[in-house]
């Protein structure tokens, strides 16, 4: 048994950003003035990764000794880390330049961070897992602190590394006790012996510590205190990153171990997680109405989202799954675009972070206002937006799988989600400001959330294109 | 492939050519903006009279049917229809809403363009409504309407926007989500049943509906009708109502009055009565009760009214309350009267609306109190003035008598409500509405010119010929309807039909019910 050629082309987009990374590194090394460079270089290896997933979207295999399952999952959830990777990088440039801290070293973060993203999508062992989760986090780290003069990004540093700590202690010692039971780590055998094992206490004491360390990650109630601090604290840019990639990947691993390897199916787990989903639900929903810091409205509201996308695992079919993955691509495209206007609105001084400096944007930056409006109506759910299609189909999925109750909850607190993310609406749009938005939106940065603008509404009105790339058609 | 198949969609979606030119005209060419909006809702309205003209009457089934798999996991087809009250008030929309531009051309001076986007794309979202035969399309289009209406109501409203706005959004998307919730169960339960698979088509849902157990039925049933009785709005879910009205401009106000509400009673209509008929008959007597208590109590409420705005926005709680006594008395009366209501009301309430935002552009004031001999200075605003009351109140040979008596008439003969107690007391409606109308017309319009009024002293001009274009092409509406309903109720003849035959066979017990009901399953997806 060795490692050959083909367990490469295999993984060829996680080989893709690997290799930028590490180029990036060198690069750095030998001309350290010249971030342009890395910027150039960090793009063009995003889209060629991207690229190369599509090319090599539904090719099924398992590489590295069993380790990585590649195929049309990983390839999916590849897309989505690395179009919120893609956007992150046009939104940074103009910030850390404003910032002053437009250096390499962010890029390469940015990198790493998305192959440990990578990783965890196209896990198939536990060990896998708990690497790409590790790289992914680290990464996040250091990044949250990247403005490291300030002293909010180094609180915000500080506690989500020790927060995210504890909360890899909670995965470890969950792998361990399923490895325990399993006596393996390998997914693949783990699936095969489910049934035997979900009554052992062992396991089932290791599936519980592994979900409290996913809901950790993934910011569900009551696992979620970190968030608004973390998010507020840290530079916008990273915020976007953080708070869609991030998050994407630990729905990912949570869809690949609960729902495609342990399968509980009405069970006492779906209905814990589905407690778990509406708990993020009213908790985030109703604390981000007090908000007046529209980054810690942002940190509340997308715990609020976990939970709709816990919804459909804790609904465990197949309705679930596609649902949270449609999901995630329409809540990576509106939240990055949220994060960025917010960043694009930001000026040096930390300021313009208020809800209220948002008051009549509409008339000072009408292009950024309607892009803002976009957003907001998306996140809340509103047709035509893609925000309205992902609700749709998780509470479908709830539905389905006799949770109605959940989808109740949901739909519920979907209406007060409605009453905050409109007085954005309501201050740009209906109020008369004082006119002293200095921003001035840079070109990467807009495209950047003119993309995903225009992207919501595609997915919004057309959403079968992601619907058949979940049924393995691209 | 002709232009007959793709008629309906064309309808629909033309207002978006108007948003792209729109999009590219410089925002202070006021004059190209409002033509170009004026004409793309005309282009709409002479593409409904297409629709018109083509509709066959006497062909019971949906028409101008168009079937496209949209999104084909989940069997979301976009496939859309209409019979013959969907016609109707695809007509009235297509209708009302160039004349509420017209009628306000120079009401709104601020942001123009966006203003106009708004009014089109609302458009868009309201002929789609009463054309979808899907529930997803159906809901995407009752949703995204929201959206226009909104900013309609918050940036170019009165004195109180905002909070009217919001409180606007909320209470409509309250009743909304949880229809969804059913929505999505009742596609839920058509997948349970042998062969069955999750669709939200409406036409297999038809068909899935009657073997819906009765206590599933009436909880969908109730989240059905809580979203259209917000929208209609029924006693007690109108409170938006007033707020909505009186803060939004003119051309919203006509707008939201005149077609808005009309999706709620079209939904109960379309989805209530069909889909749930047993759990439509067990809580008939609920309906009209607070059918019934809405008329008075509307009514009540107009009368004591300072603002004339607030008072014609009561008169609709009022005059709402007919159309959803007329559908629940469940006779082919009811819902004739119920639907030809429907559209009296878009026409004279709309009118009504108009009217008042003339006066108010002139002297900045609604309150009655600021007005009298108002005719003595505007002859020819006080004539459209008081047709339009009495077309409001009912008066025989306008179109008013011709709804309410058909209601009335629906609601002796129904055996469904088995008392004349719910026509006698709403009958008493009638007459209230003749006093909140002529007393409020009495205050205003005639009399010694006030004292000290607000336009006392310089010359208040009387309507211009724009706008006396608008208000004379609803008259003729008016006096066509009142003089020869038959046009319009030949159209929505089919409708009532099915809809009371359908009903008679549930209580009778036949089987199959749907024997004959027009929107057939579709074979197979084209």
């Amino acid at each position: 048994m060795s490692i050959n050629i083909t367990d490469f082309v295999a993984s060829a987009p996680l080989m893709t950003v690997t290799l930028t990374g590490v180029i990036l590194i060198l690069v750095e090394a030998a001309r350290k003035s010249r971030v342009q460079v890395s910027f150039v270089l960090t793009l063009f290896g995003l889209l060629i990764a991207s690229v190369l997933a599509i090319v090599n979207y539904s090719n099924e295999q398992t590489v590295f000794f069993g380790m990585v399952r590649q195929g049309w999952y990983a390839n999916f959830l590849n897309l989505v880390f690395l179009a919120a990777a893609l956007l992150t990088v046009l939104l940074s440039k103009p910030y850390l330049e404003r910032a002053g801290v437009h250096r390499g070293e962010y890029y390469i973060l940015i990198l790493f961070a998305t192959v440990g993203m990578m990783l965890m999508a196209s896990a198939n062992d536990l060990i896998v897992v708990f690497l790409g989760i590790e790289l992914m986090s680290l990464c996040l780290y250091v990044l949250a602190g990247f403005l490291r003069t300030k002293e909010k990004s180094n609180e915000s540093a500080l506690k989500y590394f020790l927060l995210g700590a504890f909360a890899t202690g909670f995965l470890l010692y969950g792998i361990a006790l399923v490895y325990g039971a399993a006596g393996t780590t390998n997914l693949e055998i783990i699936e095969a012996q489910v049934p035997d094992l979900s009554s052992q206490w062992m396991f089932l004491v290791g599936v519980g510590l592994l979900l409290t360390a996913f809901a950790f990650k993934v910011a569900a109630v009551p696992f979620h205190m970190w968030a608004p601090d973390v998010y507020e604290g840290a530079p916008t840019t990273v915020t976007a990153f953080m708070s869609t990639g991030a998050k994407a990947a630990a729905f990912a691993t949570l869809i690949l171990v609960f729902h495609q390897v342990f399968r509980f199916t009405e069970s006492n787990v779906n209905d814990l997680i589905a407690v778990i989903a509406a708990a993020s639900m009213i908790v985030g929903n109703v604390l981000a109405i007090a908000q007046s810091n529209i980054k810690r409205m942002l940190a509340y509201s997308s715990i609020a989202h976990a939970g709709y996308m816990l919804s459909g695992i804790a609904a465990g079919n197949n309705e679930g799954q596609t649902g949270i993955l449609f999901y995630l691509v329409a809540y990576t495209l509106m939240n990055v675009g949220a994060f960025g206007i917010a960043g694009l609105m930001e000026n040096e001084e930390d300021k313009n972070l208020q809800l209220d400096d948002y008051t009549g944007l509409s008339q000072q930056k009408p292009f950024l206002a309607a892009l803002m409006a976009i957003f907001m109506f998306s996140l809340a759910g509103i047709p035509p937006f893609a925000g309205f299609f992902g609700k749709y189909y998780v509470f479908l999925s709830a539905v389905k799988a006799d949770m109605t109750w959940l989808a109740v909850v949901g739909v519920l607190t979907s209406l007060v989600s409605v009453y905050y993310y409109l007085r954005i609406v309501v201050l740009m749009y209906f109020k008369e400001g004082n006119g002293d938005v200095a921003a001035k939106p840079a070109f990467p940065a807009l495209i950047a959330v003119t993309c995903s603008a225009l992207l919501l509404l595609q997915f919004g009105i057309f959403p079968s294109v992601i619907v058949n790339a979940v049924q393995k058609i691209l | 492939m002709s232009f007959h198949d793709y008629a309906l969609t064309i309808t629909i979606f033309f207002p978006l050519l108007g948003v792209l030119v729109l999009f590219f005209t410089p925002k202070n060419s006021v004059r190209s903006i409002k033509l170009t909006g004026f004409v793309s809702t005309l282009i709409v309205f002479i593409l409904s009279l297409y629709l018109f003209f083509g509709f066959e009457s006497d062909n019971p089934s949906f028409q101008f049917q168009q079937q496209v798999t949209w999104i084909s996991g989940l069997n979301i087809g976009y496939t859309i229809g209409i019979d013959g009250m969907a016609l109707l008030l695809i007509v009235l929309t297509a209708f009302l809403t160039p004349l509420a531009l017209l009628g306000t051309w120079n009401s709104v001076e601020h942001r123009l363009k966006e203003y106009t986007m708004m009014v089109l794309l609302l458009e868009l979202g309201m002929v789609g409504v009463f054309a979808a035969l899907d529930l997803f399309l159906f809901y995407m289009f009752w949703e995204a309407m929201l959206i226009p209406m909104y900013f309609i109501i918050g940036i170019w409203g009165g004195q109180d926007r905002v909070y009217a706005a919001i409180k606007f959004f909320l209470y409509t998307l309250f009743g909304s989500l949880l229809m969804l919730v059913a929505i999505l169960a009742l596609g839920y339960f058509a997948s349970t049943l042998p062969e069955g698979e999750f669709t939200t088509n409406l036409a297999t849902l038809y068909a899935v509906a009657q073997h819906i157990p009765l206590n599933l039925q009436l909880w969908m049933f109730a989240a059905f009708a809580l979203s259209f009785a917000i929208k209609v709005p029924l006693f007690p879910l109108h409170t938006w109502l007033p707020d909505a009205h009186v803060q939004a401009p003119t051309a919203g106000s006509v707008i939201l009055a005149g077609v808005l509400l009309k999706m709620g009673t079209y939904g109960f209509l379309r989805f209530c009565l069909p889909l749930f008929p047993e759990a439509s008959l067990r809580l008939t007597p609920v309906l009209c009760v607070l059918a019934v208590v809405g008329i008075i109590y509307g009514a009540l409420v107009a009368m004591v009214q300072t603002d004339i705005k607030k008072l014609v926005a009561y008169s609709s709680v009022s005059h709402l309350g007919f159309v959803v006594l007329g559908i629940f008395a469940m006779t082919e009366e009811g819902i004739q009267g119920a639907i030809i209501q429907m559209v009296n009301h878009g026409l004279s309430t709309g009118a009504l609306f108009l009217l008042v935002g003339m006066i108010y552009d002139r002297t900045h004031t609604r309150t009655i109190s600021d007005f009298g001999g108002v005719a003595k200075l505007m002859p020819v605003y006080a004539t459209f003035f008081l047709v339009i009351s009495l077309s409001s109140i009912g008066l025989p040979g306008l179109n008013g008598f011709v709804g309410e008596f058909l209601v009335l008439l629906g609601a002796f003969k129904s055996a469904v409500l088995g008392t004349y107690a719910y026509a006698a007391i709403a009958g008493i409606g009638v007459i209230l509405s003749a006093v909140y109308l002529l007393w409020m017309y009495q205050r205003v319009m005639l009399g010694p010119v006030r004292e000290g009024a607000v336009y006392a002293g310089h010359k208040l001009s009387d309507i211009t010929k724009r706008e006396m274009v608008a208000l004379g092409f609803i008259v003729i509406f008016v006096v066509w309807i009142g003089v020869y309903p038959g046009t319009f109720l030949k159209k929505s003849a089919w409708t009532a039909k099915t809809v009371v035959t359908l009903m008679e066979n549930v209580q009778r017990g036949f089987q199959p019910r749907y024997a004959e009901w027009p929107l057939k399953v579709p074979n197979e997806n084209k």
